[in-house]
């Protein structure tokens, strides 16, 4: 199963993903997609000293279904923070700031 | 690490004793429930001061019978979500009527400082670099409190009917 | 209503500055995380599934038009412009900047209200009886107590790190609007024997994973008392709450464990103890604030309700909101009006920025300035002038506030769920939503009547789904969204726990098992007898079948 590595930015909370580099986006579409388990782990570790450097919290990784083209987050919870609450589409925004 | 009192940096004249090691000859100590109970009657014989560690299920009422002769209780915080060294140090004060060295000793977080000194605390070992300094911002927090505590502190409510404003 | 003085004031000033230093330290490292997380809860910041959600304590449920528009503001300002009403009687920001939160802390301070333990384990938000000092039937207005309570609690040195939170309930009249009996204290005041008003104290009831009605622990204790053994019953919980394990460390647990007459007595002796000590409040300060919620100057009005059953019978809207949305105001010419915010479409307790305002400014024109928010989600505006209903229905309505179904079937208690809430296990809004679109006919809303629906997305149980007549509890089934339905919960005078109706079912077939309960109860029920009685002299059997069929029944039972 492809991962990726989810977070909240500490100085605001927004939800974010680790890029290719090791930087963090505010888009599931800009995260990068893990194909195997060693390479999630590296990163993993990367996004721990983020957390020692009081940059991100509480980061873990999340299965994504990388089929159609698109990187999307299996289950309820992880599309949910990916899109915003299913119940006000309305409000989509990322950490971005990119209004939906 | 370092120890405040009144306010002020001081030198700990108390050694802290372990369970496996020997009291020594001199000196004030601060030992154990179970050395205490263990070695009452050694200690006794000492000339110098007493002080006993509780750790956080060791209730005062254990002790309460022998306060007269114990100058210190340290009340240990295993961790500082663990509240109930505040009902301790309230009860020893209020209850057991203890006059001596209250010490909050563990995970002291500074933050929650004056909840210990309004519950009956006065003594705090501080891990910090700057022992004092922390202890000073974090003493500046506050100069309202709503309960009354026996600290001798007015509450707000006592200070309204006293016709005091701020 | 309360109004802050200086040291009040002062208080709250240096708390905010307080956490800000706090934030400064976590946002410069200092902190880490685990230091910094019970200290923001402490004053209501939780980290959430989108992002930092602040809690805001609305004492015992009133507020001003200042205060909500306030609310509004920081809606605006700082979040994406809405908040949302909570069963606590507060109010919750969902996209909350952590760098930003003091300054918002500044601004709620203006208006004399905080975050300040509204989550930790300490004592949160004191509610009370959305009603009180304008209803005929209480006894005296629980607002004085619960002002007396949140001061005493606020910041209190010994009991800011209980086992576990802490939730006191106080009602001033025998119907019991404030769910005291699911709180670990329940305050209920009545006469003793002498006439004398005291109150009935309640202990170790909660939600959760482990629901508990409250036991009583003392039948009647006078009211210069109640600091003293409030105070015995939080230091006997200090002291003996477990602290092992995170779900049993509720006072219900260790009150079951050592038994109400056990409890009772280490509280007793407690109690014996202190009550010549613990001064509590001096005499001058309980009149002092008793002046606050003295009631305002009410004018010499008719009774208006003669000209209003004309207007009644002229438009059957204006009748249907007037019967299920207003209630008897005890001064003649004045009603209490209930602001449902509960349309169908909409999220339960969300109100946006825009409406806000729109509330501030008509309670300020209908309602003395003051409304309330109760426990179940919607707001209520307590001082209106019965000549002035016809006017406030109409600015209500296109406000989507005048929806007419207090208490029926479609005014259901829900919590954030999965949309929002980091602990949930399902959606609880979508379901909602759904048995919304069920139940649109009025006139079957109305002829169904007395009926609560109470949904929580886990068994934390916010959304109060144990004491709802019918109970939804979300569950996760291997990744999927499932329902649990309880039947027979109430969390009025005569208190009980749902029972468990059957096997959970997918979220589709929610609508349609509610549909098959209240058609079986609508078969069954005797003249216009309550759901709740229904159930209470049937049984489940019957709902059972009609849910899953007959021979699912077997199987299950």
């Amino acid at each position: 199963m492809s991962q990726m590595i989810i977070a909240n930015r500490l100085i605001d909370g927004l939800v974010i993903y680790m890029g290719p580099k090791g930087e963090w986006v505010g888009s599931i579409s800009e995260g990068a997609v893990f194909e195997n388990e060693h390479d999630a782990q590296r990163w993993l570790v990367v996004a721990q000293q983020a957390v020692e450097d009081s940059v991100v919290v509480d980061p873990y990784l999340i299965d994504i279904d990388a089929g159609g083209g698109k990187s999307l987050p299996v289950g309820a919870r992880e599309t949910i923070r990916a899109f915003g609450p299913s119940v006000r589409t309305d409000l989509l925004e990322d950490a971005e700031g990119n209004g939906g | 690490m370092g120890l405040i009192k009144e306010g002020k940096l001081v030198n700990d004249p108390f050694k802290n004793v372990s369970d496996c090691e020997t009291v020594p000859a001199k000196g004030p100590v601060i030992v154990s429930i179970d050395q205490w109970m263990v070695r009452r009657d050694d200690l006794l014989k000492r000339s110098d001061l007493i002080g006993i560690w509780l750790k956080s299920d060791e209730h005062p009422e254990t002790i309460a019978g022998d306060l007269a002769y114990l100058s210190l209780v340290a009340l240990e915080f295993p961790s500082f979500r663990d509240g109930r060294a505040y009902s301790y140090a309230r009860l020893l004060r209020d209850k057991y009527v203890f006059s001596g060295e209250i010490r909050a000793v563990g995970d002291v977080l500074l933050d929650q400082l004056h909840f210990m000194a309004r519950s009956g605390f006065d003594a705090f070992e501080v891990e910090s670099e700057d022992p004092l300094d922390a202890y000073n911002i974090a003493a500046a927090d506050y100069s309202v409190w709503y309960q009354q505590t026996g600290d001798g502190r007015l509450s707000a409510a006592e200070l309204r009917g006293k016709g005091i404003r701020r | 209503m309360y109004r802050y003085d200086e040291f009040d004031h002062k208080l709250v000033q240096e708390r905010v500055q307080q956490f800000r230093h706090q934030v400064k330290r976590r946002l410069s490292g200092e902190l880490t995380e685990d230091q910094f997380k019970p200290l923001r809860l402490m004053n209501g910041l939780y980290l959430q599934l989108h992002a930092y959600m602040l809690r805001v304590n609305v004492p015992y449920g009133a507020m001003t038009s200042r205060q909500m528009r306030k609310f509004a503001h920081v809606a605006r300002t700082y979040d994406r412009g809405f908040g949302h009403f909570t069963t606590r009687q507060n109010i919750q920001y969902n996209w909350v900047k952590l760098e930003e939160t003091p300054n918002l802390l500044a601004e709620l301070a203006e208006v004399e209200v905080t975050g300040i333990q509204s989550s930790g384990n300490c004592v949160r938000n004191i509610t009370s009886d959305h009603y009180a000092g304008r209803i005929k039937d209480e006894l005296a207005d629980p607002r004085v107590y619960c002002e007396l309570l949140r001061q005493y609690t606020v910041l209190h040195p010994e009991f800011s790190f209980l086992p576990r939170k802490f939730k006191i309930a106080v009602t001033g009249s025998p119907k019991d609007r404030a769910a005291v009996a699911l709180h670990d204290i329940g305050l209920r005041m009545h006469l003793n024997d002498s006439g004398k008003l005291g109150f009935e104290v309640l202990v170790g009831g909660g939600q959760g994973r482990t629901p508990v009605i409250a036991k009583t622990i003392r039948e009647w204790l006078s009211p210069e008392h109640l600091m003293a053994y409030v105070e015995a019953i939080l230091r006997v919980y200090n002291l003996n709450g477990r602290r092992d394990n995170i779900h049993k460390a509720r006072i219900k647990i260790i009150v079951n464990q050592l038994g109400i007459d056990r409890y009772r007595e280490l509280v007793d002796q407690e109690f014996d103890r202190i009550k010549g000590d613990v001064k509590g409040i001096p005499e001058a300060e309980i009149q002092r604030i008793k002046a606050y919620f003295a009631p305002p100057e009410y004018e010499e009005l008719p009774d208006f309700t003669d000209k209003l059953s004309t207007l009644r019978l002229a438009d059957k809207a204006f009748d249907l909101w007037m019967s299920s949305n207003v209630a008897e105001h005890k001064i003649r010419g004045y009603a209490i009006v209930n602001l449902t915010l509960k349309a169908p479409d909409r999220v339960p307790g969300d109100i946006t920025a825009t409406a806000m305002d729109a509330v501030a400014d008509l309670a300020d024109e209908y309602s003395l300035g003051e409304m309330r928010v109760n426990h179940r989600q919607n707001l209520v505006f307590v001082d209106v002038k019965q000549m002035d209903l016809h006017n406030l229905w109409q600015k209500l309505g296109p406000l989507e506030l005048a929806t007419p179904n207090l208490g029926q079937l479609t005014d259901m208690i829900t919590c954030p769920g999965l949309d929002y809430c980091n602990l949930a296990n399902a959606r609880s809004i979508p379901v909602a939503q759904d048995i919304n679109k069920h139940f649109v006919d009025v006139d079957r809303l109305i002829a169904i009547g007395d009926f609560t629906v109470n949904i929580s997305g886990c068994m934390n149980a916010c959304g109060h789904h144990h004491v709802g007549n019918v109970g939804i509890l979300g569950v996760d089934k291997h990744g999927t969204e499932f329902f649990q339905l309880t039947l027979g919960g109430s969390s009025d005078e005569g208190a009980s726990l749902g029972d468990r109706l059957g096997r959970a079912l997918p979220q589709e077939e929610v609508p349609a098992a509610i549909e098959a309960i209240v058609d079986t109860y609508m078969d069954i029920r005797e003249d216009d007898e309550r759901f709740l009685d229904t159930y209470r002299r049937i049984g489940m059997v019957p709902f059972k079948e009609a849910v899953y069929g007959s021979a699912d029944t077997k199987v299950v039972v």
